[in-house]
């Protein structure tokens, strides 16, 4: 009795432990993401002005900023979304409600999930073979932006199927049953549903994408740009250009890049404030997509 | 009449339109492998692949160049295993947390706070690993040099931890209540019934979410390119300097490599390496979540 008592007594204290080192390891990541910030914080909130987003960089840590950077990374999101956005969903759509049971559709299936977990530098490396020497897009924005695209692709697609998913069958039935067409159907009753869940896939895919640095580095941006790209707005007809499109670029984590692997200490000063940058920039963009994917769970209820 | 026919030809066309935007996926896929070996294949013209896959050096920028795949690959398998030392622990314990002990509202907040870990952008992560990690290291291990294998493969384990605990908290959900309450009905704790019953039962899905994490490890690039070093350096002590696949990559393409060199071709090269091995996981992962969908 006495035994079975004792053993009673260490399983359960067992199982307290664990609850306890769980929860530990479940805030080991929170603390350290909070570190992390703390971190960056310390060494580069001072360096966090106006100036620092408004100067080019420089020679002289004291007087580099992020202008180029941030400019970069905007217009190449331009193209990422512009590329990526229209053919995730328009793939998402097919697969969800048009494709059939066959081998073709199994292909394309296992392809996306497969291109998923291609690493991103690959993706680098065929921007470089493809849109670089092949196409002749050149070591450009537009090259930078569709190899983001690319490399986003899957996950759009992915976030498109699981919101069509959840829309009932009833909803298609009845459209249906008013005598609408596939893309009737698809159009006002599907899109309009899966909006949502959509949004929530495409955000989290750009948040990922302004923070990408490999992919951009082997396709050739340049690490110290001290000028803007062509304005997409000219005072001449037709006022606006696309010449942007092919001109060299930097982006926000190639600049960091640049000023971590510099030696001098100021320089990772100027490191920190731009991953400060980068960091609010993702947090961001996730938190709005956490809220989005809350709010529409909350408001549709089928 | 004739509307319907129109009709009939817009629906085909938007038809159309759709199916080809899920068709540009496998072209891809058809276009990665086309450039990975069409540039590799000139490579291998001259180096050949007997030197390079057990070549012991890796100096292709010297001015005799080796051209012995090794060393970048011991790189990438040390940072790796640092990597997946830190993860798999912490992320399944995480897992079995959440899916088992954790209350639901809890859950709900911890989740997605979780997966920002492995939101942040990559190169902020190498940012804490060379100007945060190793300096407090080598307060313990004096003989770290300032760039290592270790404060890398360490970040990039915690950057991993989301992969590994989501897929694994999956798996274990999808265990039905009632293998559970069994469990409980014979007088089980809840670690016991984790351990023994849970576990064993998410077993495909969890070993899927160690092949992904074990994917990730190999294709990150940013961490050990700024942490590691740069130096192909053909070891398993995790406080020297190596350099992995990736990183060999970065170094190369920052030098703004003239189109059809060797040195150029070397990076095709070392990228199909790495598009190979991941694809290998990456299969094997496919595989085991497929069996998720086990009937119990």
């Amino acid at each position: 009795m006495e035994d079975i008592k004792k053993r009673i007594a260490f399983i359960k204290f067992w199982n307290g432990m664990f609850m306890i080192v769980g929860l530990l390891s479940t805030f080991v990541g929170l603390v350290l993401l909070f570190t992390l910030m703390a971190d960056l914080m310390i060494d580069g909130f001072p360096r966090l002005s106006y100036r620092f987003f408004t100067s080019f960089p420089s020679r002289f840590p004291a007087e580099a900023g992020i202008l180029s950077a941030w400019v970069g990374s905007f217009l190449l999101l331009l193209v990422t979304a512009s590329a990526a956005i229209p053919l995730g969903v328009a793939a998402g759509i097919y697969l969800e409600e048009y494709a059939g049971k066959n081998w073709l559709t199994d292909i394309i299936e296992i392809n996306i999930a497969n291109l998923a977990g291609v690493p991103s530098i690959v993706y680098g490396l065929l921007a470089l073979g493809l849109f670089v020497y092949f196409f002749k897009f050149g070591e450009s924005t537009l090259t930078g932006g569709l190899a983001l695209a690319l490399l986003i692709l899957p996950m759009v697609i992915m976030a498109t199927r699981e919101a069509i998913r959840a829309i009932p069958n009833s909803i298609r039935e009845a459209s249906y049953a008013l005598g609408a067409t596939k893309w009737q159907t698809v159009q006002s009753h599907i899109i309009p549903y899966s909006t949502g869940g959509i949004l929530t896939g495409i955000i989290i895919g750009l948040s990922r994408a302004i923070g990408e640095t490999a992919p951009i580095i082997t396709v050739g941006a340049l690490t110290f740009i001290a000028f803007l790209p062509t304005s997409p707005f000219s005072s001449e007809f037709p006022f606006i250009s696309f010449k942007w499109l092919l001109d060299p670029f930097t982006v926000m984590p190639i600049q960091m890049f640049n000023w971590v692997s510099r030696p001098q200490h100021d320089f990772q000063l100027n490191a920190a404030a731009a991953g400060i940058v980068l960091m609010i920039m993702t947090l961001l963009m996730n938190g709005l997509a956490i809220y989005i994917r809350y709010r529409f769970r909350r408001k549709i209820k089928w | 009449m004739k509307k319907a026919l129109g009709k009939r030809i817009k629906e085909g066309i938007i038809e159309t339109t759709l199916f080809l935007s899920a068709l540009s996926s496998v072209f891809i896929t058809i276009s990665i492998v086309a450039v990975l070996s069409y540039e590799s294949f000139g490579f291998f013209k001259e180096v050949p692949l007997i030197e390079f896959l057990t070549g012991k050096e890796w100096t292709p920028l010297f001015a005799e160049p080796k051209f012995g795949i090794l060393p970048l690959i011991s790189g990438t398998l040390l940072t790796t295993s640092i990597a997946l030392i830190v993860a798999l622990p912490l992320g399944l314990t995480v897992a079995v947390y959440l899916s088992e002990y954790a209350p639901h509202r809890l859950k709900e907040v911890i989740k997605p706070i979780l997966e920002l870990l492995a939101a942040v952008p990559t190169v902020v992560y190498g940012y804490f690993a060379l100007l945060f990690l190793t300096p407090i290291l080598q307060k313990f291990i004096p003989d770290l040099s300032g760039f290592n294998a270790l404060s890398p493969g360490i970040i990039m384990g915690i950057m991993i931890i989301p992969y590994v605990s989501s897929v694994s908290e999956d798996a274990m959900r999808a265990v039905p209540m009632h293998i559970r309450e069994g469990s409980y009905a014979m007088g089980a704790t809840k670690l016991q019934t984790a351990f023994k019953v849970v576990i064993p039962s998410a077993f495909s899905g969890i070993a899927a979410a160690f092949i992904i994490g074990i994917s990730r490890a190999i294709g990150e690039t940013m961490v050990v390119a700024i942490a590691a070093g740069g130096m192909p350096n053909l070891t398993a002590n995790p406080l020297e300097p190596v350099q992995t696949l990736t990183a060999y990559i970065v170094a190369v393409s920052l030098g703004d490599v003239p189109h059809g060199t060797i040195e150029y071709k070397t990076i095709f090269a070392v990228g199909i390496t790495l598009f190979l091995i991941t694809l290998v996981f990456n299969i094997i992962g496919f595989w085991f979540r497929k069996r998720i969908r086990e009937v119990y």
